[in-house]
């Protein structure tokens, strides 16, 4: 009976459930795992209650009831404002702004209030169960204010933590352990990918540790790195360097953008001599420009190339020249044909 | 007396001709038939610390009445065009559609010059034709053309012209700049105000209450203007704001709440706002009470957060278009085949924007670049990586 109730339980646990999700899929059930198992969460923003304009929190207020899903009007300040003083006396406290591109009344608030709490009070206070969630990047048609990537601001900030997921699985993880860190966490969910990214992610709560970059995909000729959407788009740029021109890329998500993983990107730089940046924010004091600083100084005699960038233009997010506008493929592809043969 | 008409057909522009005699008479009809001007009862408004409010009574002009009528015409039909290029996917991003509301921009109009100023948030199509766009102008910048009036780079949020200050999509950020050209005004002492409009979602945004408090403090020619829709994208007023008394919100700011689908209504409120800030008492804040027949966007069918028997409900009871033709036609100021040529006229002219619209090229790709900063000589640009540039010129 013993060995029968051991095998069933061995098997339960290879064959536990991994339905297909989506990304908004996966960030309901990161949502739905919290607040079964943290009374104290709650989740609030705007439209968050019938289920957000991105679906992301559909039924969880019929689950868990309107005292911990609630709407806000519409006043971003106010929305972050208030989930610091809920963080700061206890709640784990999850605020939804509806766009990245509208975070920015809310900008005081992180940078002045949420960033310095613990610092200021002596350790006294903090908002670490603050944790904010925004749609963030291209979409094809989003224009000037619902396709920023606006990273590059909050990473100028030390005290908050950001993060972006790349796909489901990394979404969910990385998401609930934001929830679970003891830092004001500002978590970016790439819109694009909220319907086309399907994969089968765990039902149950896991989570994937911040500030941990991940080799994607070993190589050794040329190190790629980046977060998000883009991380697909330098995937295939990798196939097509390895089928065109017979280089071996190695990618890196970097998932955390602060504080970032310099060991793994600069391990790696070490191995291939080489590195390319790319996001869809403007060049110009973009997150690639940190990376790039930080390599070049640990990594100097290791380099064959100077490191190349990949980025959107220096002008706002256009509306009708963003196919033009965005790093695509064959820009990032002419890039390492650069960084080759330099 | 003879009435000149010029020949394109332009009814708008009548000169009185009694002494030039019968050689200039070119019309075919005479429209001595028609009642020349006629006073309508208007609804009350709803004060906020004020003792008195605009008139009861509206008196409106055939001129005036035919003007209103196919600029309300104009604006629907407009919108219903951007609908369905929109649904062609030849208008794509956001396009946010102001079909029900007519009243509120072409009453506002009536109450203000030209000369006046007006920013309003995202649902700017009405007050871009109103501030004297085109229809050819505002298509070409849905569909992202060069003869767009933003030259295709705005899109449906961002369309601007002399003294309109657009089209703005972060939602509350437009009124602040609303006061900073108020004040311009009183400064340049040019008698002339600012109209900022929001809606009763962005009613709730802080930089309001900052607003509100340095134009009283500084007493500026500002008329705040609340467009009361009922909906802020889905939600009710009910259930976003504490007080849903939008025209008491400014607190020591005066207030009246006006019926938005009536144009006379919203034409008299603006002309007693107009005359209060003129007077140097600093602002006023209007509410319009209006409707939207479409959803908040093209992407919201409308329908989930209200049911369609309300839409029908204003459609068939106050529909601002009905309500000034009912009024004319009653009072014998039109006839009915005078508004269906106008009706036609306004389809017309909305086919051929629309042909323009959709045959007009994109903009150049230097396009991408230009305009960033001011500059005498153009700059370079740095592109996807750091040696690609473009070239950007003012």
């Amino acid at each position: 009976m013993l060995k029968c109730d051991m095998v069933t339980r061995m098997c339960a646990k290879y064959f536990a459930v991994h339905p297909d999700m989506n990304l908004f899929q996966s960030v309901t059930s990161a949502l739905d795992n919290t607040l079964a198992s943290d009374p104290t969460a709650v989740i609030f923003g705007e439209d968050v209650a019938f289920g957000g304009v991105f679906r992301c929190t559909v039924g969880l207020r019929d689950k868990y009831g309107k005292d911990r899903v609630f709407n806000t009007p519409l006043c971003e300040q106010g929305i972050v404002g208030f989930g610091i003083g809920a963080a700061v006396a206890g709640a784990t406290a999850i605020a939804e702004i509806q766009f990245a591109d509208y975070i920015y009344p809310a900008f005081d608030q992180i940078v002045n209030e949420a960033a310095k709490y613990r610092y200021r009070s002596g350790n006294l206070f903090d908002c670490g169960n603050l944790t904010i969630r925004a749609p963030w990047g291209c979409v094809g048609h989003g224009s000037l204010y619902h396709s920023q990537s606006p990273e590059a601001f909050f990473a100028h900030c030390p005290g908050i933590k950001v993060v972006i997921p790349r796909g489901p699985v990394q979404c969910k993880g990385l998401l609930l352990s934001c929830i679970a860190d003891q830092n004001p966490c500002i978590f970016f969910e790439p819109k694009i990918l909220y319907r086309a990214a399907v994969e089968q992610v765990p039902t149950e709560a896991y989570t994937i540790p911040l500030s941990q970059a991940e080799v994607i995909q070993e190589g050794s000729d040329v190190t790629l790195v980046a977060w998000g959407t883009q991380i697909h788009v330098l995937r295939e740029v990798a196939n097509m360097a390895q089928e065109k021109l017979g280089v071996s890329c190695e990618l890196i998500d970097l998932q955390t953008i602060l504080p970032w993983d310099t060991e793994t990107v600069c391990k790696s730089v070490a191995k291939t001599g080489r590195l390319l940046i790319s996001h869809e924010a403007p060049i110009t004091g973009g997150f690639a420009a940190e990376i790039s600083s930080t390599v070049q100084e640990q990594c100097f005699l290791n380099l064959e190339a100077p490191i190349a960038r990949v980025c959107g233009y220096d002008t706002p997010f256009p509306h009708i020249f963003e196919p033009f506008y965005i790093p695509d493929k064959w820009k990032c592809f002419d890039a390492i044909k650069k960084l080759i043969s330099y | 007396h003879t009435f000149d008409f010029q020949s394109d057909g332009n009814i708008l522009d009548m000169s009185f001709s009694a002494n030039e005699g019968a050689s200039l008479v070119v019309a075919s009809r005479s429209y001595a038939d028609f009642t020349p001007e006629a006073t309508f009862d208007i609804k009350k408004v709803d004060l906020h610390r004020l003792e008195e409010g605009p008139p009861l009574t509206s008196t409106l002009t055939r001129e005036e009445g035919l003007k209103y009528y196919r600029t309300m015409q104009t604006i629907r039909r407009m919108e219903l065009k951007a609908d369905q290029l929109y649904k062609q996917k030849i208008i794509r991003g956001f396009c946010h559609l102001y079909d029900g509301q007519e009243a509120c921009a072409v009453g506002i109009e009536g109450g203000i010059t030209l000369s006046d100023h007006l920013i309003t948030a995202y649902r700017a199509h009405g007050y871009t034709l109103t501030r004297g766009g085109t229809v050819r102008e505002i298509m070409a910048e849905l569909t992202g053309r060069r003869g767009g009036i933003a030259k295709g780079k705005g899109g449906s949020m961002h369309m601007y012209t002399k003294n309109f200050y657009g089209g703005n999509g972060i939602v509350g950020a437009q009124v602040p700049l609303g006061a900073g050209v108020a004040l311009a005004c009183k400064y340049l002492g040019n008698d002339q105000l600012c109209v900022s409009l929001y809606g009763d979602g962005a009613a709730n945004q802080g930089q309001i209450f900052e607003t509100y408090n340095m134009s009283s403090l500084w007493k500026l020619p500002i008329i705040f203007i609340c467009e009361n829709n009922q909906y802020a994208m889905g939600t009710s007023v009910e259930r976003s704001a504490a007080s849903t008394e939008y025209y008491k919100r400014g607190d020591y700011i005066p207030g009246i709440r006006v019926d938005g689908m009536d144009v006379l209504c919203v034409r008299e409120a603006t002309k007693f706002a107009a005359a209060h800030c003129r007077s140097g008492k600093g602002p006023i804040l209007m509410e319009l009470q209006t409707y939207r027949y479409h959803g908040h966007s093209m992407s919201d069918p409308g329908v989930s957060y209200r049911t369609r028997e309300e839409i029908q409900e204003v459609r068939s009871k106050s529909d601002p278009i009905s309500m000034l033709k009912d009024r004319m036609l009653s009072n014998n100021m039109a006839s009915i085949e005078e508004l269906k040529e106008i009706d036609i006229a306004v389809r017309k002219e909305i086919e051929d924007a629309a042909q323009f619209a959709t045959t007009d090229p994109e903009p150049p790709l230097d396009d991408l670049c230009s305009h960033i900063f001011a500059n005498d000589q153009p700059f370079e640009v740095r592109g996807a990586t750091p040696w690609t540039k473009l070239t950007s010129t003012s």
